[in-house]
């Protein structure tokens, strides 16, 4: 196939082999230096800073968790004080859930959609390099503010009146909610350039049942993003407000309302959950089919599935306030589609079990973590239909019994497939081989580290421990089996310790992984490893949901994009019929520029109202720079 | 709750600990509501317990079984597929009718565990920073009275908790009578829960309230009927005037020294409203909201630095004399 050239611009149909990748790495390469590190809009070199930050906040969030562990191992310990103790809860729920779960699955679809889509770039890579600066500052300012004893001390739901100025006066709930828009900014640029690089760059070929599932669950995961997160930056705006200038949003005195924070929190704080959880359902399908040995069976079953989670993931928040006295049918309705959410979920497995009951399973890491999930995710799912239920929630509502749900819940259902997603696609970001033996060291500690760490929270909850104390009286029985927990959590934190040691030795010492190690099937497999700024030296053509496998010998190609300035190919939605070539952005320093222009504006205005008045005009110059027409030829036509 | 289940949830409970039984415990009911829950609690946890290990067996035979040589990953059997696509089918209409019987038990349950009783003796809880605030309501204003962090209920009689809060959201929990319900700002929730068997169950405040929600709890004292009567005719009594020398210092510097300003006691001139009403102090089984046991040691320990107790807490350390500290001590302990 070969689309027309209507230019005399050298095209890569009239070029080959080394010839056609120096031309093509001459206008794809990130400049070297410091300047290209600040410049660079390359999706890979985004999406690996996205997910190498997003791990040092998982190490950070996990040192937290530990300092809680250590302070809860016995009763009335002084670890910490109760100050720095709720600080420390705080800073953990945030930065796990805003710093690391979604920007780390955001991270990956930024690494990994266009490879396995088959195009050049993501859409819009100037707003991907400004989603990265964004949530990096967002990230900083939050753990600045906590080394200067500003950190955030009202929860990770920073609840109202407690978060309002009258009882928290210092900046603490500011920078909470400031944070939330930094973070949320990020997450809805990416949700942006998910979408379109999926809607419109596909490789052509590859049709809406083509997709490969992960590419399909980041879609899904893009849109809930989109609908979940303006509820949350209402919310934090609007409590910056009452707190600036006396808006009084949930002032219940003034006629607001503390419930409506509660609302506008959760519409956004469960499809959260699905945010974190689908991406990871979507590394699973795909590890699956690798190691199994066969496509996973049933892909329109699991494409729908995660449609119907993100649908029904809107229709659930009510179930975090069964306690809050809202009328006893209403709440009744969302028990049933809380519960209804696990038909999806239990499709999913249903296919993945019954895929694994077929293929001939290849015992490597990234399986072994997927199969642990599988395990553990179902006994969160299951803990879910119980919190689903009015009655149960009475119950078990603000205890360690939740914390131990939503625990196995995020780190069984995701935080396993991300790191089996780790150990699968390391080879491909680094060119070389994660160890195999440290690999299952690393899968075992984490799956008994994690187990005996919260499975007796949920035990702990029955017995009455709420979240949230700092500490406890010895009478009260809790000790042994906080201190159980807290022994699991050291392993648990051991296994992490091992995934950090492989990473560093293997980057440098791994074994060369070559294009395709694991023999699987999806596109960003056909090009090297690393791949190159360019990704492929030709647009790939997809005639088959498994491409490499379909396609022994050699992948088909379609030629035609320019090797004189850089190109992507737009595709149909539907179809991938290709549809016209689009000129893709060169490197710039404008994202940082205007990253920067905000960061000082949204510091500032929670200091002042003023900082609206003159935070603005720099971020108008930074953008007016960023849009600044340069006279491309695409322009000029 | 039969034998069967109760063992069975005993044994899977207890594995690391002695027993599951606590003061403080949704595994040890003690009223209608709370066995209520359990007993759906443990529906739920049967049928989830079946599930999981349906999966994990599953699985296991899954990945034990060897089926047929390695072959290229997509040479597929249409046979298999076709099977495996209706198997996944029919989990999926069995998952559906699952969820739906749980929802329905859920609610059945929900009917019975939040059924109101008009006859219930009403009472009035206020949550504060880091302190609850109990009043009595009655008919007639005399007979209704404000007590602290201890509720004194009769058993075998519905009890109607009316909840609000004075300053943030705090949530009301004593699982061993029922689920917990939130005190939130500007609105009024209720409660019910019937008590069936006389004892002290141990409450705490269940909604991350700020600095001290770790030091939040309350006991509920479950007491015969006419005992209940007894303590409550005797809890709407003013206190009485000390007798001995030391106590009546006591109540001197109780005013002078500014603790009357926060604290009530009925009967004398301390009428201050934003701690907790101290009139039968001296009969409470707890400190400073379920933080210490009161006796003699905690009480001192309290009056002479209560910031090292509860730091944050609203009570400022009072730079009393040894003499002085003595004499309060004397004049609380005696307000019985």
């Amino acid at each position: 196939m070969t689309l027309v050239a209507q230019h005399s611009e050298l095209h890569d149909d009239a070029l080959d082999g080394l010839q056609l990748s120096t031309r093509l790495d001459r206008i794809w390469r990130t400049p070297s230096g410091l300047i290209g590190a600040l410049t660079s809009v390359d999706h890979k070199v985004v999406g690996r800073r996205y997910i190498l930050t997003a791990f040092v906040f998982l190490l950070l969030g996990g040192i937290l968790a530990i300092l809680m562990r250590l302070q809860l191992a016995g009763a009335e310990k002084h670890v910490l004080s109760a100050d720095l103790y709720n600080q420390v809860f705080t800073m953990h729920g945030s930065t796990m859930m805003f710093l690391f779960a979604v920007p780390v699955m955001e991270a990956f679809a930024v690494y990994l959609v266009p490879l396995m889509v088959g195009t050049r770039n993501i859409a819009f890579p100037r707003l991907n390099a400004f989603s990265y600066w964004i949530f990096l500052f967002g990230g900083c300012f939050l753990w600045i503010s906590f080394l200067f004893n500003v950190g955030p001390d009202v929860g990770w739901f920073a609840y109202v009146p407690l978060s309002n100025l009258q009882f928290t006066p210092s900046k603490r709930a500011d920078v909470w909610a400031q944070m939330i828009t930094f973070t949320e900014v990020a997450a809805l640029a990416v949700a942006v350039e998910i979408i379109v690089t999926v809607f419109k760059q596909r490789a052509p070929g590859m049709t809406l049942d083509r997709i490969p599932i992960f590419v399909w669950s980041m879609l899904v995961t893009a849109f809930l993003v989109m609908f979940a997160m303006p509820s949350v930056m209402i919310a934090s705006m609007s409590l910056i407000l009452d707190r600036l200038v006396n808006t009084h949003f949930f002032d219940a005195a003034a006629g607001g309302n503390a419930l409506l924070w509660q609302h506008l929190f959760w519409f956004f704080g469960h499809p959260e959950v699905y945010i974190i959880f689908l991406p990871a359902t979507g590394m699973a399908s795909a590890i699956l089919a690798t190691f199994a040995r066969r496509p996973v069976i049933g892909y329109p079953v699991i494409v729908l599935s995660l449609i119907a989670t993100g649908f029904l993931s809107f229709g659930l928040w009510v179930h975090h306030m069964f306690v809050t006295g809202l009328p006893q049918l209403g709440a009744a309705l969302f028990t049933a589609n809380s519960m209804l959410i696990a038909v999806p979920s239990g499709l999913q497995i249903f296919c993945w079990l019954a895929t694994l009951w077929d293929g001939r399973p290849i015992y490597r890491t990234p399986l072994l973590f997927v199969l642990g999930f599988v395990v553990v995710f179902v006994i969160g799912g299951l803990s879910g239909v119980m919190v689903a239920s009015v009655p149960i929630d009475t119950q078990v509502h603000d205890t360690y019994f939740v914390v131990a749900h939503f625990h196995y819940v995020l780190i069984g259902g995701a935080v396993f497939p991300l790191i089996g997603a780790v150990y699968y696609w390391f080879p491909k970001i680094s060119g070389r081989m994660l160890s195999e033996r440290l690999g299952r060291w690393n899968f075992w500690l984490a799956f008994i580290g994690f187990n005996v760490a919260f499975f007796p929270m949920h035990i702990l909850g029955l017995m009455g421990m709420p979240r949230r104390v700092y500490t406890y009286t010895p009478d009260m029985g809790w000790d042994r089996l906080n201190l159980l927990s807290s022994c699991g959590a050291a392993l648990f934190a051991v296994s992490f310790v091992l995934l950090i040691a492989n990473v560093v030795v293997s980057v440098r010492r791994g074994a060369p992984a070559g294009r395709n190690p694991w023999d699987a099937s999806t596109l960003e497999w056909a090009t090297t490893s690393p791949p190159p700024s360019y990704n492929f030296d030709r647009i790939p053509a997809v005639d088959h949901r498994e491409p490499l496998w379909s396609d022994t010998e050699s992948l088909r190609v379609v030629a035609g994009l320019s090797v004189e300035r850089r190109e992507v190919l737009l595709t149909s939605l539907a179809e991938a019929d290709p549809q016209i070539r689009e000129a893709s952005p060169e490197p710039s320093i404008w994202p940082l520029l205007t990253a920067l222009a905000t960061t000082v504006f949204f510091i500032c205005t929670i200091f002042t109202p003023w900082a609206v008045l003159w935070g603005t005009p720099p971020m108008a110059v930074a953008l007016i720079g960023w849009f600044w027409p340069t006279g491309s030829r695409e322009d000029e036509e | 709750m039969s034998a069967w289940m109760r063992s069975g949830l005993v044994l899977l409970a207890a594995w690391p600990l002695g027993a599951c039984a606590g003061r403080q415990s949704a595994l040890d009911p003690h009223a209608l509501q709370s066995a209520d829950i359990l007993r759906i609690f443990v529906a739920f946890l049967v049928v989830a317990a079946v599930v999981w290990i349906a999966v994990v067996v599953v699985l296991a035979v899954g990945l034990w079984r060897q089926p047929s040589l390695s072959r290229h990953p997509l040479a597929l059997h249409p046979p298999f597929e076709r099977r495996a696509g209706q198997i996944v089918l029919g989990l999926g209409i069995a998952t559906v009718l699952i969820v739906l019987a749980l929802s329905l038990v859920s609610y059945a349950g929900q009917r019975s565990v939040f059924a109101k009783d008009p006859n219930a003796l009403t009472l009035k809880i206020t949550g504060h920073q880091w302190w609850w605030e109990v009043s009595y309501e009655a008919d007639s204003p005399h007979l209704s009275f404000v007590t602290a962090n201890e509720i004194r209920i009769p058993v075998e009689q519905p009890v109607r908790v009316q909840l609000q809060s004075a300053d943030v959201i705090h949530s009301f929990w004593i699982p061993s009578l029922t689920g917990k319900m939130d005190l939130i700002t500007g609105q009024q929730n209720e409660i019910q829960f019937t008590a069936k068997r006389a004892g002290v169950y141990r409450g705490q405040c269940a909604e991350f309230c700020g600095l001290q929600h770790a030091h939040m709890a309350f006991a509920v004292i479950a007491l015969p009927q006419d005992e209940f009567k007894r303590w409550r005719d005797h809890e709407n009594q003013s206190a009485g005037s000390p007798v001995d020398p030391l106590s009546k210092r006591g109540e001197e510097l109780f005013r002078a020294r500014g603790c009357a300003l926060c604290h009530t006691v009925r009967g004398t001139l301390a009428g201050g409203q934003l701690g907790p009403d101290l009139t039968h102090f001296g009969s409470r089984t707890t400190i400073a909201a379920g933080t210490l046991p009161l006796n003699s040691a905690s009480l001192g320990a309290w009056l002479a630095d209560p910031q090292h107790i509860k730091p944050g807490n609203l009570m400022p350390q009072m730079a009393l004399q040894s003499d002085e500290l003595i004499a309060i001590h004397h004049y609380l302990e005696q307000l019985k």
